[in-house]
C-alpha cells in the first residue's frame, strides 16, 4: 500500500498526510469515535442533570410522563432502529461490492424512516403538546390536578423538549450527511476498496439512535405508567 | 482492504430482536412490578420498572454497538475509548449525586439514622 | 542534513511556499494553523493583560483608585473570561502542540487539516462573540458564570460571553480529536510510544481532557443561557433549581481545564530541561504515566473548589481526599525533573531560565493548593486572595511560564531566526522577579483575610497591595519585552540554524523553518527519546 502511495498512484479520495489508505481508513474511524465520546459527554451532562432533578422532583416528572403520548414513542423508536439497519446495510452494500442503485436505494429509505420520525415527533406530538398548553414558555397552564408537583411540572417539559429537540438537531444534521453520501454514491465513489464515508458517517447515525433507545425509556416509560387509570 | 464484512442476516436478526426488545419494554411499563426493599441506605428502596426499563434500554444499546457499530469486531483501541465515555459520564452522574443525596444527611440533627426517611423519596427516583 | 548549508531565505520553506492573505487563511499546514493560533491568543494575552493592569493600579488605594466598583466586578470577569478561555487553555496545544505534535512524530501533517483550520475559525467566532460582550458593556458575573446571580440578577453582557466561550470549546475539542488520532496512528516507523517525546505524551493527556470535559461546559452553558432567557428554573432556587448542580457541572470541565492549561506546560519542560542538561529524562515511564494519571484524577476532584458552598459535607471529604492523589503525579514530574538536573551538564539559555522558574513557581503552588484541598484550611482560606495567588502561581508561574520558555526553545525552529539571547535572559529574569512580587504578598492578603472580587479594602492592606500593584507593572514590562525582540528577530535575528540547541528529536532533524511537509522522507526511529550522549555523568 504505501509503494502505492508513493508512486504517485494515490486511489480516490486519498489525503496527503497518510501513508496509505489503511491508515487513512483507520484514522477516519477512530475519530468518528472520539467525536462520539465527545457527544456522549455532552447528552451525558443533559441525561445528568435530568436524572438529578427526576430524583429531586419525582412526583412532578412521573406527572409529566404520564402525559406523552406512549404510542408514538413506541413507534418512533421502531422506526429510527429500521433506519438503522437500512444504514447497516447501505455499508454493506458498498463493502459486498454491490451496484450503486443498492447503496442508493439503503441510504434514501434511511432518509425516508428518519424523516417519518421527525414527522411524527414533530406534527403529531409537539404539535398535540402545544394545543394542550405543554410547552414551557408558549402558554404553559400548570393544571390542578398535579397539586404541589404542578410547580414542577414545567421543569419536567423543559427537559423533554430541549432532549428531544436536541436529538431532532443531531437528526437534521445527519440528514445532511445522509444526502451528501447519496450524491456520492450515485457518482460511484464507493466501492468494496473505499467506502470510509459511509462508515464513519454509519457510527455517527447510529449514535443517534443510540440516544433514542434511552430517551423512549426515560421520558416515556419510567413516569409510573402502570398507575394511570384506563389502560390496560 | 480490511474491514469485517457482517453477513445481512446478522444484521436482520439484531433487527428483530431491537423490535422485540422495544415491544417488551413498552408492554411492561404498564404492569407494576413493585419495589425492592433491600434495607441498604442509599439503595433501600428500588423501583423495579425503572430497573426493567433501563436494563432494557442498555441491553439494546450494546447490541447496536456491537453489531451495527461493528464493535464486536473493531480493535481493542475502538472497545477502550468507547468504554471510556460510558466510565466518565458514569463519573460525573455518581459523584454529582453523591452530593445531592447525602446534602441533607446532617450530622448535628441526630445522626444518619434520623436523616435517611427526610431522604427516601428522593432515593426512590435514583437509578 | 539537507538545507543545512543554504541561507534559509533561498529554500523553499512553509513560510515562503506560498504568499498573501488568501494563503494564510484557507491554509490546511499545521505550522501556519499554529502561527494563526499564535498571533490570535497573543492578541488575547494582551488584552486579559490590559484588564489586570487596570485591576493592580485600582488597588493602589484602599478605597480604590481608578474606576467605580461596578466596573471593577467587570474588570475581573474579562480578565478570566479571556485568559482562561482565550489564552491559557488554547495557548500550548494550539501553538506549540499544533507546530509541533506531527513534526516530533515524524508525520506530514496532523490527521484531519481542515479540521485543524476549523478549529481556528472556530476559536476566532468564539473570541469575537466575547470581545463584543466586552465592548457593549462588559460582564460581571465572574469567570465561573455562578448560578442564580449570572442567570437571573446580572444585568451584563452574560449572554454573548457564554456564548463565545461554548464555541470556542468546540475548537478545543477538534483540537483534541485531531491530536488523538495524529499520536495513535500516524507515527513513524520504529516509534514506539515509549520513544515518544514526553511533549507528546503531555499532549495526549491533555487532548483527552479537552474530549471528555470540553462537551460539559458545553451543555451547562446552554442550559444557563436556556435558563437565562426563559426563566424555567432549572438553576433558580426559587423555581426549585439546584444552584449549587451549576457549579457541579462547570467544574467538571473546569477543574480538568486546569490540567489543560498545566499539562502542556509540564510536555514542554521535559523538553527544556532535557536538552539544557544534556541528560535523559530520569525515569521516562514515570513522568510518561504520570501526565495519564493527572488527566484521570483531573476528572475526580472538582468538588473541592464547592467546600463552602452548602455541597453534602461526605461528599466534601471524598473530593478532599481524591484532590491529595493529584500531588503524587505532579510530584512525581518536579522529582523527575530536578534528578534529571541532577549532574547533568546544564546551561543557561534563555528557555532553561525559564523552565527552572518554572519549577519553583509550580512548586509553591501546587504545595498551596495542599492547603486548599484540606477541607478545614479551606473554610478559612476559600474565596481569599490566598486563592488567587494559588491559582497564578500555577497558571502563571507554571503555565506561561513553560509556554515563553517553549516560545523561546522552539522559536528559531518556527521563524528560523534566533532572538537577541542577552535580552532573553534579562526578560526572564524580569518576569520571574515581577511575577513573585506580585503574588506573593498576595498570599499573605489572603491568609490575612482579605477576600478578593472587592473594589475597596481596609487601609491596614495597602502595604501588601503597593507591593502586589508595582510587581504587576514589573511583570507586565516583562511581558513586552518578549513581544519586541521576537517580532524583531522575524526580521533582523541571525539565522538558526536546523538545531541550534544541539538537541534531540525529530523536530531538529528538519531545516529550519521546515518545508511544507516537514519531511522529505518520512524517518525511521531507532532510539529512545533524549538519546543525549553520555555527558557529565548521566547513568539510565
Amino acid at each position: 500500500m504505501s509503494e502505492m502511495a508513493m508512486h504517485g498512484a494515490h486511489p480516490p479520495g486519498f489525503k496527503h498526510q497518510f501513508e496509505d489508505m489503511e491508515q487513512q481508513r483507520e484514522a477516519g474511524s477512530l475519530g468518528m469515535w472520539v467525536f462520539l465520546v465527545t457527544e456522549i459527554m455532552f447528552f451525558g451532562g443533559l441525561f445528568a442533570t435530568y436524572i438529578i432533578y427526576r430524583t429531586l422532583y419525582l412526583t412532578a416528572f412521573e406527572e409529566g410522563s404520564r402525559l406523552l403520548n406512549v404510542k408514538f414513542g413506541a413507534a418512533n423508536t421502531a422506526v429510527l432502529i429500521g433506519s438503522s439497519l437500512t444504514m447497516a446495510l447501505a455499508i454493506h452494500a458498498a463493502q459486498a461490492g454491490k451496484k450503486k442503485s443498492e447503496q442508493v436505494m439503503y441510504l434514501v429509505l434511511t432518509m425516508i424512516l428518519g424523516a417519518l420520525f421527525l414527522f411524527l415527533k414533530f406534527n403529531y406530538e409537539w404539535r398535540a403538546d402545544y394545543h394542550e398548553h405543554l410547552i414551557p414558555g408558549f402558554g404553559f397552564i400548570i393544571r390542578p390536578e398535579w397539586g404541589a408537583a404542578g410547580t414542577h411540572v414545567p421543569l419536567y417539559f423543559c427537559f423533554y423538549f430541549f432532549m428531544t429537540g436536541l436529538h431532532a438537531m443531531h437528526m437534521i444534521i445527519g440528514f445532511g450527511i445522509l444526502g451528501t453520501l447519496t450524491v456520492m454514491a450515485q457518482r460511484n465513489r464507493f466501492n468494496s476498496e473505499y467506502y470510509a464515508p459511509l462508515e464513519v458517517s454509519g457510527l455517527y447515525w447510529h449514535f443517534v439512535d443510540i440516544v433514542w433507545i434511552f430517551l423512549f425509556p426515560l421520558l416515556y416509560l419510567i413516569g409510573g405508567r402502570f398507575a394511570l387509570p384506563g389502560v390496560h | 482492504m480490511s474491514g469485517h464484512v457482517v453477513p445481512v442476516k446478522t444484521y436482520l436478526g439484531i433487527f428483530v430482536a431491537l423490535l422485540a426488545l422495544t415491544a417488551l419494554t413498552t408492554g411492561v411499563a404498564f404492569v407494576d412490578f413493585g419495589e425492592l426493599h433491600t434495607g441498604i441506605g442509599l439503595v433501600d428502596v428500588i423501583p423495579l420498572n425503572t430497573v426493567v426499563a433501563l436494563t432494557i434500554a442498555l441491553v439494546k444499546m450494546l447490541l447496536v454497538i456491537l453489531f451495527f457499530m461493528h464493535v464486536k469486531y473493531s480493535s481493542g483501541l475502538t472497545k477502550i475509548v468507547v468504554m471510556t465515555g460510558f466510565l466518565f459520564l458514569a463519573i460525573l452522574v455518581s459523584f454529582t449525586l453523591a452530593d445531592e443525596l447525602t446534602r441533607g444527611w446532617s450530622p448535628e440533627a441526630g445522626g444518619w439514622n434520623t436523616a435517611l426517611p427526610a431522604i427516601l423519596p428522593l432515593i426512590r427516583g435514583l437509578c | 542534513m539537507p538545507g543545512q548549508e543554504i541561507p534559509a531565505e533561498s529554500r523553499v520553506n512553509y513560510l515562503n511556499a506560498s504568499y498573501g492573505v488568501k494563503s494564510w487563511l484557507l491554509t490546511t499546514d499545521h505550522k501556519r494553523i499554529a502561527l494563526l493560533y499564535l498571533g490570535s491568543i497573543t492578541l488575547m494575552f494582551f488584552v486579559g493583560g490590559f484588564f489586570a493592569v487596570m485591576m493592580r493600579l485600582h488597588l493602589i488605594e484602599p478605597q480604590g483608585a481608578l474606576v467605580a466598583p461596578e466596573t471593577y466586578n467587570k474588570l475581573f470577569t474579562m480578565h478570566g473570561v479571556i485568559m482562561v478561555f482565550f489564552f491559557l487553555v488554547p495557548s500550548i496545544p494550539a501553538t506549540l502542540g499544533n507546530f509541533l505534535v506531527p513534526m516530533m512524530i515524524g508525520a506530514r501533517d496532523l490527521a484531519f487539516p481542515r479540521l485543524n483550520l476549523l478549529s481556528w475559525y472556530i476559536y476566532i467566532i468564539g473570541a469575537a462573540f466575547t470581545l463584543y460582550a466586552v465592548i457593549s458593556g462588559g460582564v460581571d458575573t465572574g469567570w465561573t458564570f455562578y448560578t442564580p446571580y449570572s442567570s437571573t440578577f446580572s444585568h451584563t453582557s452574560v449572554i454573548p460571553t457564554a456564548l463565545g466561550v461554548f464555541i470556542t470549546g468546540f475548537s478545543s475539542i477538534l483540537t483534541g480529536l485531531n491530536f488523538v488520532v495524529t499520536i495513535h496512528k500516524m507515527r513513524a516507523p520504529g516509534l514506539t510510544w515509549f520513544r515518544l517525546p514526553l511533549f507528546i505524551w503531555a499532549m495526549y493527556a491533555t487532548s483527552i481532557i479537552f474530549i471528555l470535559g470540553t462537551p460539559v461546559i458545553a451543555i451547562t452553558l446552554f442550559l444557563l443561557g436556556l435558563e437565562r432567557l426563559l426563566h424555567i428554573g432549572i438553576f433558580d432556587p426559587a423555581i426549585g433549581g439546584d444552584p449549587i448542580l451549576f457549579q457541579h457541572m462547570f467544574w467538571f470541565y473546569s477543574h480538568p481545564a486546569v490540567y489543560i492549561m498545566i499539562l502542556p506546560g509540564m510536555g514542554v519542560m521535559s523538553e527544556l530541561i532535557t536538552c539544557f542538561s544534556r541528560k535523559r529524562i530520569f525515569g521516562y515511564t514515570f513522568v510518561a504515566f504520570s501526565s495519564l494519571a493527572i488527566a484521570i484524577i483531573s476528572f475526580l476532584v472538582w468538588g473541592h473548589h464547592m467546600f463552602v458552598t452548602g455541597q453534602s459535607i461526605y461528599a466534601g471529604l471524598i473530593f478532599s481526599v481524591l484532590s491529595f492523589l493529584v500531588a503524587i503525579p505532579s510530584a512525581v514530574k518536579v522529582f523527575n525533573w530536578t534528578a534529571t538536573l541532577y549532574k547533568g551538564s546544564i546551561s543557561y539559555d534563555a528557555p532553561m531560565l525559564y523552565a527552572l522558574g518554572f519549577i519553583g513557581l509550580f512548586t509553591m503552588g501546587g504545595l498551596t493548593g495542599l492547603f486548599l484541598a484540606s477541607l478545614a484550611t479551606d473554610v478559612h482560606l476559600s474565596g481569599t486572595y490566598f486563592i488567587v495567588a494559588h491559582f497564578h502561581y500555577i497558571m502563571v508561574g507554571g503555565a506561561v511560564m513553560a509556554y515563553l520558555g517553549g516560545i523561546h526553545f522552539w522559536w528559531p525552529k518556527i521563524t528560523g531566526r534566533m532572538y537577541p539571547d542577552g535580552w532573553a535572559r534579562f526578560a526572564a529574569l524580569v518576569i520571574f522577579v515581577g511575577f513573585n512580587l506580585t503574588f506573593f504578598p498576595q498570599f499573605v492578603l489572603g491568609y490575612l483575610g482579605m477576600p478578593r472580587r472587592y473594589a475597596v479594602y481596609p487601609g491596614e492592606f495597602q502595604v501588601l497591595n503597593v507591593m502586589s500593584s508595582a510587581g504587576a507593572s514589573i511583570l507586565g514590562i516583562g511581558y513586552l519585552i518578549p513581544l519586541i525582540y521576537l517580532l524583531w528577530s522575524i526580521r533582523y535575528g541571525p539565522i538558526a540554524g536546523p538545531n541550534p540547541w544541539g538537541a534531540k528529536g525529530l523536530e531538529w532533524e528538519t531545516p529550519s523553518p521546515p518545508p511544507t511537509e516537514n519531511f522529505e522522507e518520512i524517518p525511521v526511529v531507532t532510539q529512545d527519546a533524549y538519546d543525549y550522549a553520555n555527558v557529565g555523568g548521566s547513568r539510565v
